[in-house]
């Protein structure tokens, strides 16, 4: 088994909110991203695969197609945009980093030509990220 | 559902690779340049990553402002701007990388409680890093050169 990972970027804005808590709470747990103006980010979107390397071609698997994917599956959907109020999954989801890293590999898995997802690693910036394995 | 959380943080200190346990010419010619008398630095980045369920309440694996203060007192301020063969923890161990990472995992470890401590990573340059990480099977070290 081989690892292949490939990086995009996207931008886009967020804010963290319970409902079921007050705006005390909110502020305690969550600091200035309890701004409900929201504030954005540039995220760094790491997918690693994982397979075998094909004896013919010499891939793990076509880069082009995986990064068809991850603009199609990701990007088109999540860049230059507001993930509270614009992307569906975020509508009930408190849009963390770890919960971004989830719900990316929630739309890429099974989606990637002949290679298995093997992890999906978000950076907010470049000293804070989240990863997420398929673990239950 | 478990995910992981990561977080970079940077100090810089000096060191010297020498041991006592070996003659002036075996020092320098294991260590290098690294045995030069009278020291260098690096400006170290120590990746901490943890693991656990995401809370549903809070959408984290822990909150990052817990594992800032954690790190700044376990590791940050011990050891930045500091000489670390002089330090306490590295009186019988030569201060490289690998045992400086081992001191830290096994501070964070202990200090920390919100979350598992996954890994612990210790960059020396921009080329070369050491990370122990810890699994269900037991940990494992690893170190690299890019």
């Amino acid at each position: 088994m081989i690892l292949l990972t490939r990086k995009a970027d996207f931008s886009a804005a967020h804010f963290y909110w319970n409902d079921a808590w007050t705006e005390e709470q909110n502020v305690a747990a969550f600091g200035k991203c309890a701004n409900r103006n929201g504030h954005g980010h540039n995220y760094t979107l790491e997918v690693t695969v994982a397979g075998e390397v094909d004896a013919v071609t010499g891939f793990v698997v076509d880069l082009k197609q995986l990064k068809e994917v991850i603009e199609r599956e990701v990007i088109s959907v999540y860049d230059h945009r507001h993930f509270n109020h614009e992307v569906p999954e975020f509508r009930s989801v408190i849009p963390t980093t770890e919960n971004i890293a989830i719900a990316i590999w929630k739309r890429l898995e099974g989606k990637i030509p002949g290679a298995r997802l093997y992890k999906v690693r978000v950076y907010e910036m470049p000293d804070l990220f989240a990863e997420y394995r398929g673990e239950a | 559902m478990k995910a992981y959380f990561g977080r970079r943080y940077g100090f810089s200190a000096s060191h010297r690779l020498h041991t006592d346990e070996l003659s002036e010419a075996e020092n320098r010619a294991t260590y290098g340049k690294c045995n030069h008398p009278f020291g260098h630095g690096h400006n170290y980045v120590v990746e901490i990553t943890v693991g656990g369920p995401v809370d549903p309440d809070t959408g984290m694996v822990c909150n990052l402002v817990d594992l800032d203060a954690c790190v700044r007192e376990q590791v940050l301020e011990p050891f930045d701007h500091t000489n670390l063969n002089l330090l306490s923890c590295f009186e019988k161990f030569v201060p490289t990388t690998e045992n400086l990472c081992i001191e830290i995992d096994r501070r964070i470890r202990q200090a920390f409680r919100k979350a598992e401590i996954f890994s612990v990573r210790v960059e020396e340059t921009n080329n070369n890093f050491f990370e122990i990480e810890h699994s269900a099977s037991g940990s494992g070290s690893t170190a690299g050169r890019k």
